[in-house]
């Protein structure tokens, strides 16, 4: 593999952790989609390049799905909820921006450190994204736990997603990618149908998570 | 090429199509029903006649047990269903539009349980996993109240997560396989991962298992990662409860269960059985102590499935022929009794209108067959001879003090401090002066009994057919 292809390749996977992190601190949700558009846009461009340098045709259609459907349908569609339930002024507070981030710098540096020392054996390029895609599943895991809004979980999760996808785009050679990114969009599909359809404005006048632990029967 | 194990995937698929078709709700239960005593008798046609393995689907002694036990579970569960259902039509908290779309998600659930349960490559076991528990958030929702909404978001986010560390866990597996065998299908086909699995890279998979366990012990409702079991039994439809605690948990195991197997092929990987150990001691434990502050009293059942989990997952954790027996003994005698459970306290809840342990009581005057039958079931549940539950704890308790008597002692008080806290609120319910509304139920009680028969008959002569069969299985699990 010539030097230039992996360090692209490499630049792609770095610049997805790097949205990561942009998002942990985003305060508006408007802000925050936007955000998210641009990392399903740059895991797009990355598995189009692992498409490209892998000779792997099908993977074209994983990059598709990852551009039209997660960085142009459900941002459009995740923007219209949030107008619609006029929650897109709220300021939402994200508890402790400096901390979130150190803890942030914490995980990227745990998975680098687990990813890399157990696949010595494995390509580099392989490596690499193994440990950053971690990197992204942790910190969209570091971001549900932190929000307490249905909305950026949703999105928390979805880059969760994405770090999954850019785990299995270069593993090389993996069979079904293109079907678990289908059934990963149907999952993701149906939460944003389901904050739609249940409306949990209606029911609960909030979106705020918090708000819907009083419902438990258990505090009552 | 159809044959038993085409059929036990396209049955439930062509009805839940089927059903999501045809209007009116008596008519639809039939054919639920109906479709899922099929698949039942076509599973057990697969003792007689064992296909070969494909590429994408196998049938062997492990799945065949859990394959047998899903489909008549989901047989029994679809009759009290029928009339379950039925009640909640004429009292109005379903619409019969609901119905339609209920029956349809049932039969779906079914289909992704067995191709869960016959897949022969992880990824499409991972697959057909995240599509039994998208279907299972749709039911728990189903109500359309605060509680159902927020159970099943929580099972959602939750859930979703565990399903994708349990993606991660995945890839890293193929990743450890591919350079063995290659890149393709192949990385990715059980049958093939088993012949090869001592030469992959050990580290790598014990990372893959550590991902695995955390993210389908999050679908096993293990503690600390259990948070959004007792919601969606509390607040689903009784059925859904009774398939959720009986069946989908037993899924999840499953396939940990196979990862186990994989790792403990290799021999240079990270043992996997003290992990499991670790985890399933805390979660029976947690559990156990939790029963003593519910007042839900599908919540409270829900918190033993939590603790009976975390024995069979130790009791698989220990290994050995007779721990593994134990284990799946266990595992099937808790899905009977804990689906008999969920049909008793489903039409309790009906009777009562309400599932506060505080508006329910002296059940035994009121309704015997129904006190009675959820006296029984409480009894086998807690582990208390002569019933098959109590043998199976039996089992694993003594096994592993011939191992690890300290481990055993935590165990045992956990059962015992279960027991206490089962017995408290169960005394509340069935005993004493009558509270709440005593209206006479309608139930259907024969899969309710039919189960707690069985659990009877095994507590106190086990098959020497069923003993051969798990004595096989228990050796393949090492």
């Amino acid at each position: 593999m010539s030097s230039l292809s992996f360090d692209i390749a490499h630049l792609l996977a770095g610049g997805l952790v790097l949205v990561s992190f942009l998002e942990l601190y985003q305060d508006r949700l408007l802000a925050l989609i936007n955000i998210f558009a641009t990392h399903a846009v740059v895991l797009a461009l990355s598995v189009a390049w692992q498409a490209d340098i892998q000779h792997a045709p099908h993977l074209y259609i994983t990059a598709l799905i990852a551009l039209l459907f997660k960085a142009i349908a459900i941002p459009v569609a995740l923007r219209r909820i949030v107008v619609k339930l006029s929650i897109h002024r709220e300021i939402e507070t994200v508890v402790g921006v400096g901390f979130t981030m150190l803890f942030g710098i914490g995980l990227v540096a745990l998975s680098m450190v687990v990813m890399l020392r157990v696949t010595p054996g494995a390509d580099p390029l392989a490596r690499e994204d193994l440990a950053f895609s971690l990197s992204v599943v942790l910190l969209g895991l570091l971001m549900m736990v932190t929000r307490r809004n249905a909305v950026s979980q949703v999105i928390g999760f979805m880059s969760l997603e994405n770090g999954l996808v850019l785990a299995a785009t270069g593993a090389k050679g993996m069979p079904l990618v293109v079907e678990i990114s289908i059934a990963f969009s149907v999952l993701i599909a149906f939460i944003v149908i389901g904050i739609f359809l249940f409306r949990i404005r209606e029911r609960f006048d909030t979106v705020d998570m918090q708000a819907l632990d009083r419902f438990r029967g258990e505090r009552r | 090429m159809i044959n038993g194990l085409t059929d036990i995937l396209l049955i439930p698929a062509l009805t839940a199509a089927l059903l999501a078709a045809l209007p009116g709700y008596r008519m639809t239960a039939r054919i639920n029903v109906f479709a899922a005593f099929i698949t039942f008798a076509v599973s057990c046609s697969l003792f007689v006649v064992q296909p070969l393995p494909g590429q994408y689907l196998l049938v062997d002694d492990l799945n065949k047990v859990f394959i047998v036990l899903t489909t008549f579970i989901g047989f029994t569960t679809s009759v009290f269903s029928a009339s379950y259902i039925g009640h909640e039509i004429e009292n109005g908290r379903l619409k019969p539009n609901f119905v339609r779309f209920y029956h349809a998600m049932y039969q779906a659930l079914m289909f992704a349980m067995n191709l869960a349960l016959v897949a022969n490559n992880i990824g499409l076991m991972w697959v057909a996993i995240e599509l039994a528990t998208l279907t299972t958030v749709l039911m728990v929702g189903i109500y359309r109240t605060h509680e159902a909404l927020e159970a099943a978001w929580k099972y959602f986010i939750l859930g979703s997560v565990g399903i994708a560390l349990a993606l991660f866990g995945t890839i890293l597996v193929y990743m450890a396989a591919r350079p063995v065998i290659g890149e393709g299908l192949d990385a990715m086909t059980w049958t093939v991962l088993l012949t090869k699995a001592d030469k992959f890279d050990a580290a790598l998979l014990n990372v893959a298992f550590v991902f695995l366990l955390l993210g389908y012990g999050t679908k096993i409702g293990l503690a600390p990662l259990h948070a959004w079991l007792p919601d969606a039994h509390a607040e689903g439809p009784t059925p859904i409860s009774a398939v959720l605690s009986g069946l989908l948990l037993n899924v999840a195991l499953y396939a940990l269960l196979r990862f186990k197997i994989l790792l403990a092929i290799n021999p240079a990987a990270v043992a996997p059985g003290p992990l499991m150990v670790a985890m399933g001691l805390i979660s029976c434990v947690f559990a156990s102590f939790m029963l003593y502050r519910r007042r839900d009293i599908k919540r409270m059942f829900a918190y033993s499935s939590i603790e009976h989990m975390g024995i069979i997952v130790f009791a698989f954790g220990m290994g050995g022929a007779l721990a593994n027996f134990a284990a799946l003994l266990h595992m099937t005698m808790h899905s009977l009794t804990k689906s008999a459970i969920f049909f008793a306290v489903g039409h309790v809840s009906q009777i009562k209108g309400t599932q506060k342990i505080a508006d329910i009581g002296g059940l035994t005057v009121t309704n015997p067959v129904l006190g009675w039958g959820l006296v029984l079931g409480v009894v086998a549940i807690a582990g208390l001879p002569p019933l098959g539950v109590f043998t199976s704890e039996f089992l694993v308790v003594s096994s592993t003090f011939a191992r690890q008597p300290g481990l055993a002692i935590i165990l045992t008080t956990a059962i015992l401090v279960a027991l206490g806290g089962l017995f408290l609120r169960l005394n509340a319910v069935v005993f004493g002066a009558p509270r709440g509304t005593t209206a006479s139920s309608q139930a259907s009680y024969l899969p309710m009994f039919v189960h707690l028969a069985i659990v009877l008959v095994v507590g106190i002569y086990i098959p020497p057919m069923l003993v051969a069969g798990f004595e096989n299985v228990a050796r393949l699990l090492g």
